[in-house]
């Protein structure tokens, strides 16, 4: 058996080789540095990796790296909470530093966009950022959508919970790419002209040439301001840890509304202050033929977000809902039994027996949202497999590009797959 | 002395249908804006779409006609449907299709009848039944019926084939590869765990560009498999491993008790797997399988992308014409329609199945 699957291993090897030849194609990674030359219409910027990027890079892992040893020095035992100090120094060291070398370095941060002279490589990086982009809004937005969904499934309406049936139904028996041609050649271009677009007073402007939002301008001050609200998101982490500790030794919660308040509001408006006016609003004006400024998304962009977002949360809500009745009654009631209010019974009681039959699954849907957003391919959306397929045609290096294809989405695959594990540690039932 | 009182009874508004209402859309206070919001949107989505799909829509077959009304002109569907069905199969060769499909659907018919279950003739139906439907649809050979090659096949037809011929061929595979991630072998179970997991690990896409892409070129160059081959190639080897994965569920499900009597009566690895394991796993997994399909047959939609023309590709084909060009929303309507119908059928199918069959749990 296993000689009969070296000889065909084998024969496909040879076979490819005599293929190659007689088509003329070489094979190797070296195309990737030749010109792409074909255009691609949603470009996002790279930082290189090199210079103040690279610096930033080398100090996260740095920061992550020290700060895990600390924790690992101070905790009392394995796996027990860190004291105070010890979590600020890491928090100082797998956070600060980084922003720091960021903003030492921020003159020397490379960013590279796409044009018709770069090579190929930029090519598939700019598509695989793509995809990073549709792939992190579809996962927020269908876990957002579905949650909501499942709680109009189980809320006692019933007019609510029939239409929330029926919305997962209709959506999760139609195919995606149906769905994605649905949004984008019914919705999207069913909307009106630039001339008749809807106009919500330059906050948000629909018409068939795609979405228009104000865009964030960073100003003098934006580093300042930025650091300072990260800053403040940690404290009030910290402020908050310290309340539950307090609550957990002396029943009592520590206070946490006043100084999280404080933290959160006074830092970011101290550091207005000190550096002026961190961002400005550039809003869409309407200019000739079509609108110029603000953030500008392409119909193709919106239309995939939105289609994968429709189609994934009717399959998260299922599993949301699934998750929530599989806690037993008893359990609930026991809570009521031991006088908590909806809001605890929910938080304390629910929510962490229902989050550990949630997440395996929904592990698979957000895997499922990475790998559907490989259709944009059907509407025209640049990700990393259109434009390979681009690249594909172009220069016929069929075995590298497929190669390349599957590496990256494995590596995708296995991330994904790997922290949604820890998570899944994290929360999982401790037994005896 | 006990005075009979007569029984009373429950007010008018927390029985019957005033009852009902108060219970389910009106208590609490909340609740009655939650139904009022949910009623608007209902309307508000549903009232334009039942406008366009009824009162404003045509049938007729005059482009011209409809073209004079808002609604939609479903005289498009009326005139297109046979292409919808088979793609640009000849029109006067489509009884061919039909036929095929009456067979295979009497044959289904004839395995519901309790009394012939297990018939052996029936059996050897099943087994022949599905070179008969080929020899029917392609032609050709000793048939003596004019051969349709396949890149005349499409519609519903192709997509149909697609899915069932994937799922028949991933069935076999996918064993193999359960058992082998299941066995202890030293090359088979590393082979297999790295097919499942890679293959579970990229879209279907890059598989499909795969298999009409790369696969010619490992295959010797006078062998010339076509399109829709390719395709079936491709969507087989994907979902193998995701049915691998639902069959090892129902190979761990089992009990280990049933493991130890098969191998305490000394039965060899293949015997014991052929009688004892699994006919009770593959029991179990049923209705996972049947969820399995559903999810090939809405993947054979992406096949448009490597350039075969399926249900929904047709929806291209057919609004091109200029006689009805643009007409996309009845297109995809229609589409839609035998999709949902599809796969809910086949979802309702699977929750009877997982009624009727006991889990090895239970």
């Amino acid at each position: 058996m296993l000689g009969g699957f070296l000889w065909l291993a084998a024969s496909m090897y040879r076979n490819t080789l005599e293929n190659l030849r007689t088509r003329g194609i070489g094979s190797g990674f070296g195309f990737l540095r030749s010109e792409a030359g074909f255009r691609i219409g949603e470009v996002t910027g790279l930082p290189l990796p090199q210079g103040g990027f690279l610096y930033f890079l080398l100090s996260l892992a740095a920061g992550l790296l020290l700060s895990r040893l600390v924790a690992r020095r101070l905790a009392p035992g394995r796996g027990g909470p860190l004291p105070g100090k010890g979590l600020a120094a890491c928090l100082a060291l797998s956070v600060g530093l980084p922003l720091l070398v960021l903003y030492a370095f921020r003159h020397s941060v490379e960013i590279v966009r796409y044009s018709e002279s770069s090579s190929y490589l930029v090519a598939l990086a700019t598509g695989l950022a793509n995809t990073f982009k549709v792939a992190a809004l579809g996962c927020a937005g269908s876990t957002v959508l579905g949650l909501l969904v499942a709680l109009g499934r189980l809320s006692p309406n019933w007019l609510l919970g029939t239409l929330c049936r029926w919305y997962v139904e209709l959506n999760r028996n139609l195919p995606v790419l149906l769905q994605l041609f649905f949004w984008y050649f019914i919705v999207l271009r069913g909307l009106p002209g630039v001339a008749q677009s809807i106009d919500l007073g330059g906050w948000l402007v629909l018409n068939n040439r795609g979405l228009f939002l104000p865009a964030l301008v960073p100003r003098e001050g934006a580093w300042l301001f930025c650091g300072a609200v990260a800053a403040a998101l940690c404290g009030v982490w910290v402020v908050l840890r310290r309340s539950r500790r307090m609550w957990e030794e002396t029943g009592r919660p520590g206070r946490r509304a006043l100084p999280g308040a404080l933290l959160l509001l006074g830092l970011p408006a101290l550091a207005w202050l000190a550096g002026g006016t961190p961002f400005s609003l550039d809003f869409p004006v309407l200019q000739g033929f079509n609108y110029k400024g603000g953030t500008g998304l392409t119909p193709e962009f919106t239309a995939l977000v939105v289609g994968l977002t429709v189609y994934i949360s009717a399959f998260n809500a299922e599993i949301i809902r699934a998750g929530i009745e599989s806690v037993s009654r008893g359990q609930r009631e026991a809570a009521r039994a031991l006088a908590m209010n909806e809001r605890q019974v929910m938080r304390v009681v629910i929510l962490p027996q229902a989050m550990r039959v949630i997440v395996p699954p929904l592990t698979s849907e957000y895997l499922a949202v990475v790998k559907n957003s490989s259709l944009a391919v059907g509407i025209g959306y640049p990700d990393f497999v259109s434009v390979g397929g681009t690249i594909l045609n172009q220069s016929g290096q069929a075995v590298e590009i497929v190669g390349i294809w599957m590496g990256v989405f494995l590596c995708i695959s296995l991330c994904i797959s790997f922290c949604m594990n820890v998570y899944n540690a994290r929360i999982a039932l401790v037994e005896r | 002395m006990a005075v009979d009182i007569p029984d009373r009874l429950p007010p008018a508004t927390s029985v019957g249908v005033l009852g009902w209402v108060r219970r389910n859309l009106l208590c609490p206070w909340y609740n009655a804006l939650l139904s009022a919001a949910t009623a608007f949107l209902i309307a508000k989505a549903a009232a334009p779409f039942w406008n366009w799909a009824v009162t404003n829509a045509t049938i007729t077959l005059d482009p011209a006609v409809a073209k004079r009304h808002t609604g939609a002109a479903w005289g498009f569907i009326r005139e297109m449907w046979p292409v919808f069905m088979t793609g640009i199969y000849p029109a006067e060769e489509r009884w061919r299709p039909l036929l095929a499909l009456c067979a295979v659907l009497a044959v289904a018919g004839l395995t519901c009848v309790r009394r012939l279950r297990g018939a052996g003739w029936l059996r050897a139906l099943w087994l022949t039944t599905p070179v008969l439907v080929f020899a029917c649809i392609r032609g050709g050979g000793i048939t003596g019926l004019p051969e349709v090659g396949t890149h005349y096949w499409g519609g519903l037809m192709l997509t149909l084939l697609l899915s069932v011929v994937a799922m028949v061929a991933a069935f076999p595979v996918s064993v193999l590869l359960a058992l082998g991630r299941t066995s202890d072998m030293p090359v088979a179970r590393p082979f297999c765990v790295a097919y499942i997991e890679l293959v579970r690990g990229v879209p279907l896409i890059t598989i499909l560009f795969m298999a009409s892409v790369v696969l010619p070129l490992f295959l010797p160059s006078d062998l010339d498999l076509d399109k829709v081959l390719r395709a079936m190639a491709g969507i087989t080897m994907f979902f193998s491993a995701y049915l691998a994965e639902n069959i090892r569920g129902g190979l761990q499900g089992l009990s280990r008790g049933q493991y130890e009597a098969a191998d305490a009566l000394g039965m060899g690895y293949w015997t014991k797997m052929r009688v004892v394991i699994l006919p009770q796993a593959l029991r179990i997994v049923i209705p996972p399988m049947v969820n399995n399909f559903i999810g090939i047959l809405k993947d054979t939609s992406l096949v448009g992308i490597v350039g075969l023309v399926d249900l929904l590709q047709v929806a291209f084909a057919t609004t091109s014409n200029p006689k009805w060009f643009g007409r996309l929303a009845e297109a995809y309507t229609f589409i839609a329609f035998w999709y949902w119908v599809l796969c809910y059928g086949l979802s309702g199918c699977s929750r009877y199945l997982e009624r009727r069959i006991p889990s090895a749990g239970k």
